[in-house]
C-alpha cells in the first residue's frame, strides 16, 4: 500500500517554552525516537512496576478522576470508556489508534516516532486495567512503523502482547469501528452504531479504542497521578494537547500546549503571516475563523464554543493570503465527498450535492446566494443521519464556511473573487477504498 | 411500558422509500429519497403501524427499540416535501 504520497516524511515537533509545559515532547532532543533506557531513567523505571502494585479499578479511578478526554477528536473522557469495557469483566482488548487519516495532522506520527515508548506505556496500563487479552496499536506511516517496532524489542517485560498494524489510508478508515474492521481485516469502512464497540467491538469482544495521545497521558497519570494531570489546562478538560499548525506560519509543525492557552499564543509561537485570510480550527471537519475573532479565543472545546468551533484533534491551518475562503473549502468538501464510504444515503448523494453547490459558490457566475440556501437546506437534512460522523463533519465546515465568509460570498454575487492563488491544504490523492 | 424509538441503520437503507408511505408521520424523506425518522418516542396509537413499517422494509433497515437516537436531532428532522 502506498503511503509514500503522505506529506509527513519530515516528522517534525516543536517544543517551545511559554506554551505550557512540555509534557509529551519533554525529555532528550527531538530529532530520534526516545530509547527504551534514555525513557526509563527520565520517568523512574518501566511502567511494569508501577502497574505491578496497583490493582486495576484503581487505575482506571486514576483515569476517571484525572479528567482525561480522548485527543483523536472526539473528547469522550477516557475513564468512562474503560470503565464500560470494564463492566464486561476481563478479556477486553485495546486497540492504540494512530491511524491519523487526517491529511493535515502530524502529531499521531510525531509521537510514535519521537516517543514511542509513552504511547507503549499507556497501552500497557490500559490493558492492565482492563485484564486485556491482547492490544493493538495502528500506525500511520512506515516509519513509525519502524518506531515502534524498534521500541517493542527493547521492552523487556510486557503485561500484554502489542500486535502492529500498518493504518488504512481512506480518509473515514481512522474512524473506531472502521480500524477496528480493518484489523479483523476487512474493509476499512465505519459500521452502524450501536452495538458500542466498548460492548462489542474486535470479533465480538468489548473493545477499547484511544488515540496514541491519549494513551501517552494515560500512561503518565499511572506514573503520576490524576492531580498532577489536571494541574494543567482547565478545570474541565485538563491537560496538555497536541496541535499540528501548518499553513501560513514560519515554523509548521507538531506543538504541545496547555488545553485554555490563548490562540494567539500559539500563532506567536509560530511565527503567524499577519496578513493571513483565516485560521481552520478542527482540520477538516473544524471551522473557519477569521482575524477579528482569533484575539481573546482560548484552545479548549469550552473556549472556541463561542465561535461554533472546536479544537478536534487538534489540526490548524492558517490560510496565506490571496486564498479564497470558498474555493479553498469547496476543494476540501469535494475531497471529503470522495473520501466517503457511500454506505449511507447522506454520504452516497448528500456529500456530493454539498461538493457540487460549493463550486457554484465559490464559481463567479452570480449563484452564490442560490447556492447557500441549497447548502443550508441540505446540510440541515445530512446532519445526523450517516453511520458515522463523516457527513457531519462536511456539513459543519459547509455552515462555517457560509458563516465566516460572508464578505466573500457577496463579491461572488457580483462575479468577483479576491483568491489570487490556491493554498497548500493537503489533499492527497489517496485510493477511494481501501483494497 | 417504556418509550418506544424507531431507528434506521444507514448502511442497510437503499432509499425503497416504502417507510415514509406507511409511516409519514413519524417518516419523512430528504432530497434524494432516504428517509429522516422523528427523534421523538413513537405514540402509542402508532406503535403498532411501526412495527409494521419496520416488517415492510425491504431491507430490514429500521429497528425499534428503547434507547433514543444518539442525539437530538434538529426540529427539521420531518422534512417539508
Amino acid at each position: 500500500m502506498s503511503i509514500a504520497t503522505r506529506d509527513l516524511t519530515r516528522a517534525f515537533a516543536r517544543p517551545r517554552s511559554g506554551l505550557g509545559p512540555q509534557r509529551l515532547l519533554a525529555g532528550p532532543k527531538l530529532g530520534s525516537g526516545e530509547s527504551w533506557d534514555e525513557h526509563c531513567a527520565r520517568l523512574d523505571g518501566p511502567i511494569s512496576d508501577r502497574l505491578r502494585r496497583v490493582p486495576p479499578d484503581r487505575l482506571i479511578e486514576a483515569v476517571r478522576r484525572s479528567g482525561l478526554r480522548g485527543r483523536g477528536g472526539g473528547g469522550f473522557p477516557a475513564g468512562d470508556k474503560l470503565l464500560a469495557a470494564r463492566r464486561h469483566g476481563s478479556g477486553a482488548v485495546v486497540v492504540g489508534n494512530g491511524s491519523e487519516t487526517e491529511p493535515a495532522a502530524a502529531k499521531d506520527e510525531v509521537l510514535l516516532r519521537l516517543r514511542p515508548h509513552l504511547v507503549l506505556d499507556g497501552l500497557e496500563v490500559a490493558a492492565r486495567a482492563l485484564g486485556a487479552r491482547g492490544a493493538f496499536l495502528v500506525a500511520p506511516s512506515p516509519a513509525a512503523w519502524d518506531s515502534v517496532t524498534e521500541a517493542l524489542a527493547e521492552r523487556a517485560d510486557r503485561h500484554v502482547p502489542v500486535q502492529l498494524i500498518e493504518g488504512p489510508r481512506n480518509f473515514v478508515g481512522g474512524e473506531e469501528t472502521a480500524v477496528i474492521r480493518w484489523i479483523e481485516g476487512g474493509p476499512a469502512l465505519p459500521r452502524f452504531q450501536p452495538p458500542r464497540v466498548v460492548d462489542r467491538g474486535w470479533r465480538g469482544l468489548p473493545t477499547v479504542v484511544q488515540n496514541v495521545e491519549t494513551l501517552a497521558h494515560l500512561g503518565l497519570i499511572a506514573r503520576l497521578g490524576p492531580e498532577w494531570f489536571a494541574a494543567v489546562g482547565t478545570e474541565a478538560e485538563p491537560g496538555t494537547m497536541l496541535i499540528t499548525l501548518s499553513g501560513a506560519v514560519e515554523r509548521p509543525g507538531v506543538y504541545e500546549v496547555a488545553i485554555g492557552l490563548e490562540l494567539t499564543k500559539l500563532l506567536g509561537a509560530a511565527g503567524p503571516d499577519p496578513k493571513a485570510v483565516a485560521l481552520l480550527v478542527g482540520g477538516y471537519f473544524g471551522s473557519w475563523l477569521r482575524a477579528p475573532q482569533i484575539p481573546g479565543a482560548r484552545l479548549s472545546r469550552a473556549g472556541l464554543a463561542p465561535l461554533a468551533a472546536s479544537p478536534g484533534a487538534g489540526v490548524m491551518h492558517l490560510l496565506p493570503p490571496g486564498s479564497c475562503g470558498l474555493r479553498e473549502s469547496h476543494r476540501v468538501v469535494d475531497w471529503l465527498a470522495q473520501q466517503g464510504a457511500r454506505q449511507c444515503g447522506p454520504c452516497a448523494h448528500g456529500l456530493p450535492a454539498l461538493a457540487e453547490a460549493m463550486g457554484r459558490l465559490a464559481g463567479h457566475r452570480g449563484q452564490a446566494s442560490e447556492a447557500g440556501a441549497q447548502l443550508r437546506r441540505w446540510s440541515d437534512q445530512i446532519e445526523g443521519r450517516g453511520a458515522c460522523r463523516h457527513p457531519d463533519g462536511a456539513v459543519n465546515l459547509v455552515r462555517s464556511t457560509l458563516a465566516a465568509f460572508g464578505d466573500e460570498i457577496e463579491l461572488h454575487e457580483r462575479g468577483g473573487c479576491s483568491g489570487t492563488r490556491l493554498s497548500n491544504l493537503p489533499l492527497p490523492p489517496w485510493e477511494l477504498r481501501p483494497a | 411500558m417504556s418509550e418506544q424509538y424507531l431507528h434506521v441503520d444507514p448502511t442497510l437503507c437503499v432509499g425503497h422509500r416504502i417507510c415514509a408511505e406507511l409511516l409519514p408521520e413519524l417518516i419523512g424523506l430528504d432530497d434524494w429519497g432516504y428517509p429522516i425518522i422523528s427523534p421523538d418516542p413513537i405514540p402509542r396509537v402508532l406503535r403498532r403501524r411501526a412495527r409494521g413499517t419496520r416488517t415492510a422494509c425491504p431491507a430490514l433497515a429500521l429497528a425499534l427499540d428503547h434507547s433514543p437516537g444518539r442525539k437530538a436531532r434538529r426540529d427539521t428532522a420531518v422534512a417539508a416535501p
